[in-house]
């Protein structure tokens, strides 16, 4: 194996990258599938900010969204159902230098993945992470999943989906340490990637519930909310995604909200009547667990081998 | 033989010394009461003077549980000899006894025999509660009616003269007693004692060292007749750990940098040497949140070219599977350590056992072909961590380290390992990434393949679970599954033409050859020395590889009478008419059987202890004497 030889390669100017650069595989999601756009938007978001592709890592569970990693350029690890979370957190722990990017679903982060979407919460570790939420299982055909409103029909509840819905957002609001809490939409590209933007410019761990579409299972399930825009409350505040006017004439329902006060970020998360969007929460003074998990990465082979001894001698008879 | 006499008569007698070649002492006691740090300080001075020794822990499964109960016994049981020892031992000849009823779990066990010294706390018999005198008392004549010789020992009231709780104390005092009854050397002792306490103050120390001295003068006093065990000659600089510790010091030696576990008995104290030392080599220890999640940490890490590695037990290796098939499929190295206990489900979360070799082996749906070591000794738990690393990095896979409780907690002398810097993992390579080299670029031979890492320019790659081409490129099509699943299984038989056919204890042509495979190996090759003294024709052999097989085995086999598995898993036993003409065999057994197509014989039992070299020499000339009725 050869040495790290980063410490010595010379750019001499700056990489300059085009969408091109991004683009992995045809996507093969449904026409009309609101995965395209998130798609679209980070693909734009990795260009402007100049992500080169061998530093950037898109990491995902199982499920349609999961997909994603294929469709991008970049490094990729399409792992197992729920399990994007913890895949994520091995490789920042001593990949400072990495850009980590995860796509989950609603069944791979809210239910095979919950105990890991806390603990991930928690422990705050540098990495974007979209929860595509379009309110069902559309890989495995229309299952019911933790987010799917009383009474929809699935094939696992063909009376109607027993339970009221869990609130990936109030849950995430809930997880002590917890930093960077947004909601967005697929069918607002600018609201989208001015969320995903700020996201990745968080220091910890950024979740981003994206409102997904999925017109082949779940069609009508977000008509309300294109067709009236008033029915979306743009939560607007200087440290919250920044908005331009054109958001501001499309969604007239809006609301100040200081995305460090949490109480009211719970109180907006409940609404049932309006879909919010925007920044619910932010505090970046949240512990990161990185910066434990990194520590001693420049220990040379000499020194350990040196601590190594002094420590057999512990155990010389 | 009786050494053991009363102190009316101790007066008159001159002290004695007798010469042993081995001793098994067992110290046992309520949880709590410091049994555990007495047999430890105890082993690690006769390992300090040169003797040959074996320590296992005597672990009740709870924390604190209720006092002088049979199931709460806590203690060590610690062999010493004049040569080096490799298991447990049979019968212990001398047992500390802190109450009559925790007496009774270790004659469950079977771990006494007629004429083994106890001595007992005697306090019982003056206990304000009556049932506690009377049981104590019925115990007293039934354990001499066992034909133990029962010595009555005043351990808490000697104790009360320096401290105001006896059971805070009387661990060390018996130490005293220990050391004037096998003529350790008292300053060595006195410095391991000063070395535990210091930490804890003045106070504490100074009353440890008054125990110790008290309890060395009761026995100067009271027992005339005391034992030596030589050194055995062995000049080479020792050290002295359980298989935890070297499992943890042999991850260090590795170069790993990454440990994600989660806490689970008997794997966890591996944990707890890397938390409290893993910083100095500039490791991290991730406690996860579950087992899945601890596998797939170090999935990621290593992924992303850091070398990790992840340790359990079977409770936790039934959770991991998923990820481990994973790991296979998509070719991530990852060592993975398994400290077997009792099973199936929660079981035994304390006791030996040998039960996950066919889980690990066969416990991914699909066909999932990976590397499996099993360490024999303590020594291997250490040199056999830098060896995983090295073959999951090498064939791009996982690589098991099968240890058990028995080793875990097993505590033995042995040469200090050689460190180097060429035994920690190379440093990342981030050299750019020749775009026409493929991820899987497999090998048609071996099938092997070299991986890139994130960061690799011109390297960029979506590992996945599905099935995939060399590009990484998921694919369906008819036939690919069959030669990516033959890549991976080439990388197991280009291992094996490397590996060398293991070595054979005894002679390489017989009547019969025991096969054993992890920490049995001591207690197999200690009853095979006894059966080969008396003139059988008997060898044994113990497999370090268990995936791929060592080469040359059926060959080996052909060689003897009559081959057989001893292994501490369940198997049905022979002569149970209940099981006739479907018999279940033991785990190693069925894998030979396959492997070898010999009509391999086994023995296997799942007591919670380690195997005695002893029993099984009587299993092994029971079956010898079959043979010889069969042939006659």
């Amino acid at each position: 194996m050869l040495g790290l030889k980063t410490d010595w390669v010379l750019e001499p100017e700056p990489r300059d990258y085009a969408l091109a650069d991004y683009e992995g595989c045809q996507a093969k999601w449904c026409p009309g599938c609101g995965d395209h756009s998130v798609l679209n938007a980070v693909q734009r978001l990795c260009r402007d900010e100049r992500l080169p592709p061998e530093q950037t890592v898109f990491v995902s569970g199982i499920g349609c969204s999961s997909r994603f990693p294929h469709y991008m350029k970049t490094y990729g690890f399409h792992g197992l159902h729920g399990r994007a979370l913890p895949v994520a957190s091995g490789i920042r722990a001593r990949r400072p230098d990495l850009n980590i990017f995860v796509a989950t679903g609603d069944g791979d982060c809210c239910s095979i993945g919950t105990a890991h979407w806390i603990h991930a919460l928690r422990y705050n570790m540098k990495m974007v992470v979209m929860m595509f939420d379009n309110n069902i299982y559309g890989l495995t055909k229309k299952q019911t999943s933790p987010t799917t409103r009383r009474g929809r029909r699935t094939n696992t509840h063909p009376d109607g989906a027993f339970l009221s819905p869990m609130n990936p957002i109030t849950v995430s609001l809930g997880v002590p340490n917890a930093s960077f809490i947004a909601q967005t939409v697929d069918w607002n590209p600018p609201h989208l990637y001015a969320t995903l933007r700020e996201a990745f410019h968080h220091p910890g761990f950024a979740f981003v519930r994206v409102m997904q579409r999925c017109p082949h299972f779940t069609g009508d399930n977000f008509e309300l909310f294109q067709t009236d825009p008033s029915k979306i409350l743009l939560m607007t505040h200087p440290d919250g995604v920044p908005v331009d006017d054109a958001l501001i004439r499309t969604f007239t329902t809006r609301v100040e909200h200081d995305p460090a006060d949490r109480m009211n970020a719970f109180n907006h998360a409940m609404r049932e009547d309006v879909l919010p969007i925007g920044l619910f929460y932010r505090d970046e003074e949240a512990e990161h667990y990185d910066s434990y998990t990194r520590e001693g990465l420049d220990t040379t082979p000499a020194e350990k081998v040196e601590a190594m001894d002094k420590l057999l001698d512990l155990y010389c008879v | 033989m009786n050494h053991i006499v009363s102190p009316v008569t101790a007066k008159i007698q001159k002290d004695a010394v007798t010469l042993l070649d081995e001793h098994i002492v067992e110290i046992v006691s309520d949880s709590g009461e410091g049994a555990q740090t007495a047999g430890q300080i105890f082993g690690q001075a006769s390992a300090m003077m040169g003797n040959g020794v074996w320590t296992v822990e005597i672990i009740p499964a709870e924390i604190e549980p209720p006092s002088r109960s049979v199931p709460g016994a806590s203690g060590n049981r610690i062999r010493v000899g004049a040569r080096a020892l490799h298991n447990a031992g049979d019968k212990a000849d001398v047992v500390i006894g802190f109450n009559e009823q925790v007496l009774y779990s270790r004659i469950d066990q079977g771990a006494f025999k007629k004429g083994t010294h106890i001595f007992l706390e005697n306090k019982w018999e003056n206990d304000p509660r009556e049932d506690v005198r009377n049981t104590y008392n019925e115990a007293l004549t039934d354990l001499r009616e066992r034909g133990y010789k029962v010595t009555g020992v005043p351990m808490e009231a000697c104790c009360l003269e320096y401290v105001r709780d006896a059971r805070r104390g009387k661990n060390i005092w018996v130490l005293g007693l220990l050391c004037r009854l096998y003529n350790r050397d008292k300053d060595l002792m006195r410095k391991m004692i000063t070395r535990r306490f210091q930490a804890k103050g003045e106070k504490v120390l100074n009353s440890n060292l008054q125990l110790f001295e008290s309890g060395f003068s009761w026995a100067r006093s009271n027992l005339t007749q005391t034992w030596r065990i030589p050194p055995r000659r062995d000049d080479r600089p020792h050290v002295v750990m359980n298989g935890n510790q070297a499992l943890a010091m042999g991850c260090m030696a590795a170069g790993m940098e990454i440990c994600s576990m989660y806490p689970i008995t008997p794997a966890t104290s591996v944990s707890h040497y890397l938390a409290a030392n893993f910083k100095k080599v500039g490791g991290f220890v991730h406690q996860a949140e579950d087992e899945i999640a601890a596998i797939g940490f170090a999935i990621g890490a290593s992924y992303a070219g850091k070398t990790a590695v992840t340790i359990t037990s079977g409770p936790g290796l039934a959770l991991k599977t998923e990820f481990i098939g994973l790991a296979v499929m998509a070719e991530v190295p990852l060592v993975i350590v398994d400290v077997q206990r009792g099973g199936p489900s929660t079981g035994l979360p304390t006791k030996v056992e040998q039960s996950d070799l066919l889980a690990v082996l066969h416990g991914s749906p699909g066909d999932a072909p990976k590397i499996v070591l099993a360490p024999s000794t303590i020594e291997e738990c250490f040199h056999f961590m830098i060896t995983a690393r090295r073959l999951a990095e090498e064939f791009r896979g996982p690589v098991f380290v099968l240890s058990d409780a028995n080793l875990a907690t097993g505590v033995q002398p042995f040469p200090r390992p050689r460190l180097s810097e060429d035994q920690l993992s190379p440093p990342i390579d981030q050299s750019d990434w020749d775009p026409d080299v493929a991820p899987y670029n497999w090998d048609s031979e071996s099938g092997l393949s070299r991986r890139p890492i994130p960061g690799q320019r011109g390297g960029a790659y979506v590992l996945t679970g599905l099935g995939h081409d060399r590009h990484s490129k998921v694919v369906y099509e008819s036939g690919t599954n069959q030669k990516t699943i033959a890549m991976r299984s080439k990388k197991l038989a280009a291992l094996q033409r490397t590996l060398k056919p293991p070595t054979i204890f005894g002679d390489d042509t017989g009547d019969l050859l025991v096969v054993g495979w992890g920490s049995t190996r001591g207690a197999v090759e200690e009853a095979v020395t006894r059966l080969r003294k008396q003139g059988r024709k008997i060898s044994s052999v113990n497999l370090q590889f268990l995936s791929p097989l060592q080469p040359g085995l059926t060959e080996m086999f052909r060689r003897f009478k009559k081959v057989m598995t001893i292994e501490i898993n369940y198997s049905d036993k022979k002569d149970d008419p209940a099981f006739a003409g479907a018999r279940r065999p033991a785990q190693l057994a069925m894998l030979l059987r396959a492997r070898t197509l010999i009509d391999i014989d086994f023995w296997s039992r799942v007591p919670g202890s380690p195997l005695q070299p002893g029993i099984l020499v009587d299993v092994l000339k029971h079956r010898m004497d079959e043979m010889r009725g069969a042939t006659c």
